[in-house]
């Protein structure tokens, strides 16, 4: 039996070793930052974290409806591809500094790619 | 997109078995196809929740007694799992379980007053014994309850395995209820009820070489001087960076105190932080999470504590996370976290006296 792309990508102990890093990225970066929420910020990166297994292949609850629901307030606030492009490029720089081979990075950014018409309510 | 739903099956429970669950006095049975959460939602127990799928993380609860699933601790802290945090909506109980409300009391004692110091402007230093044993770790604190039923909370800045009386530092606001009755009128041989002890703002973490940070304003110091005497007493050997920022150098009420620490502990290094006033000779001219993020540019493998005014607490937080400190390495007084969000933000005016 073949292993999923979880499985591939090393399972939840994969998801916590980038989640540090690329809520990190994505904090530090003034172009996106304002769209992040930072009051609570555990509570964000249970958020982040979410994301991440999702886009791992991985155990997650996540819908398109809650997607949108989730979202439709930054894009009302000007969320835009720019800034979905600007978290996917912070996506793949995490899995590159973390050694993960080019094929499975390409899984990864296939499947955080097709919740851009979700996220941005389209 | 879909969910991906089939795999969030969780272990099959055996029908069989007794799932009844002990919460606040009441049982509880929780069907097989049922979660914690609903059974105890089902049985009208009062208890907060949200998202229902483990995101929110409002649900959480500790179990008392009784196996949490994995898949329930999913999301929560090292810290809290190990206290026996777990999330009622991800829980499907294997067995009988005693839960509770994270932050009920973990014990109500009466204390009496055993010394009481004035160490500065409006700051105080009290001694409470109590009258039943109280074990907490040394930075978490207590609810103290005033004559007129108000509740403030102060950290304990003393060590229990050396059998010393709880320590609090009570800063006296103008207007504030609880400080100013403790301040002005509480006084050696009285008796006060507290309960607690609460939070997470205690000594963590395995490795005693690990290098921490300690950056607290005012009586922030209190919960950071439990965890920095903590670490010496159990023989910490990693670098202690201790930043105490006030407005005045007399709202450094402990800096005799701290130098005389830091003479006697080689790997502790004192920094006395004067952020109004111009800094005498031996003080920074900064405030002090500017102070310490300016010495200390690279945080990764830090463990870091933040106490104090909740604005500070917050911008500091972040920028120790953006430095390279882990998330779960950092913690803060969740009391004042709590009222940051309750309250609107308080940009530079005075703190809110009614939370004190």
């Amino acid at each position: 039996m073949t292993q999923s792309l979880f499985e591939r990508l090393g399972g939840e102990p994969a998801v916590d070793a980038a989640v540090d890093r690329f809520y990190r990225k994505v904090l530090g970066d003034p172009a996106i930052s304002a769209y992040f929420d930072d009051s609570d910020m555990d509570a964000q990166r249970s958020k982040q974290k979410a994301f991440l297994t999702m886009a791992f292949g991985g155990p997650n609850s996540y819908t398109g409806k809650d997607l949108r629901a989730a979202h439709k307030p930054l894009v009302e606030r000007g969320l835009d591809d720019s800034h979905f492009d600007a978290v996917a490029v912070h996506l793949q720089s995490t899995l590159q500094e973390l050694g993960v081979a080019e094929g499975l990075i390409g899984e990864v950014m296939a499947i955080a790619g097709s919740t851009r018409d979700d996220v941005l309510n389209r | 997109m879909s969910g991906n739903r089939s795999n969030l099956a969780a272990p099959q429970a055996d029908e069989g078995a007794s799932r009844s669950i002990a919460f606040q006095g009441r049982r509880y049975d929780v069907g097989p196809q049922e979660t914690l959460l609903d059974a105890l939602l089902r049985g009208g127990a009062a208890v907060p929740f949200s998202c229902r799928k483990g995101s929110c993380l409002t649900c959480r609860l500790t179990c008392l007694e009784g196996e949490v699933t994995g898949a329930a601790r999913q999301g929560l802290r090292p810290a809290q799992i190990e206290r026996g945090g777990f999330l009622a909506c991800r829980q499907r109980p294997r067995g009988p379980m005693t839960v509770a409300l994270p932050d009920e009391p973990a014990a109500s004692t009466a204390a009496r007053v055993t010394e009481k110091q004035i160490l500065g402007p409006d700051v105080c230093l009290i001694r409470l014994r109590p009258e039943t044993p109280f074990a907490y770790r040394p930075g978490q604190f207590v609810n103290l309850r005033a004559d007129d039923g108000l509740i403030r909370s102060y950290s304990l800045a003393s060590l229990p395995q050396q059998n010393e009386d709880l320590e609090i530092h009570v800063k006296r606001l103008p207007g504030g209820a609880v400080s100013g009755w403790l301040y002005d009128s509480v006084a050696p041989g009285d008796s006060l009820a507290l309960d607690g002890p609460y939070g997470e703002c205690h000594l963590q973490g395995e490795d005693p070489a690990q290098p921490i940070l300690l950056i607290g304003t005012g009586t922030g110091l209190a919960p950071l001087l439990g965890v920095l005497r903590d670490a010496l007493a159990r023989g910490h050997r990693g670098p202690l960076r201790l930043y105490h920022g006030s407005r005045r150098p007399t709202g450094l009420y402990h800096h005799g105190f701290l130098s005389a620490l830091a003479r006697r502990a080689p790997d502790l290094a004192y920094h006395a932080c004067v952020s109004g006033d111009e800094a005498p000779a031996g003080f920074r001219g900064q405030r002090a999470e500017l102070a310490a993020f300016e010495d200390l540019a690279e945080l990764s493998g830090w463990r870091v504590y933040l106490c104090g005014y909740p604005a500070m607490v917050q911008a500091a937080k972040r920028t120790a996370f953006l430095q390279g400190a882990s998330l779960d390495e950092i913690h803060a007084d969740p009391f004042d976290l709590q009222e940051l969000r309750r309250e609107p933000r308080p940009d530079d005016g005075p703190p809110r006296t009614d939370t004190w």
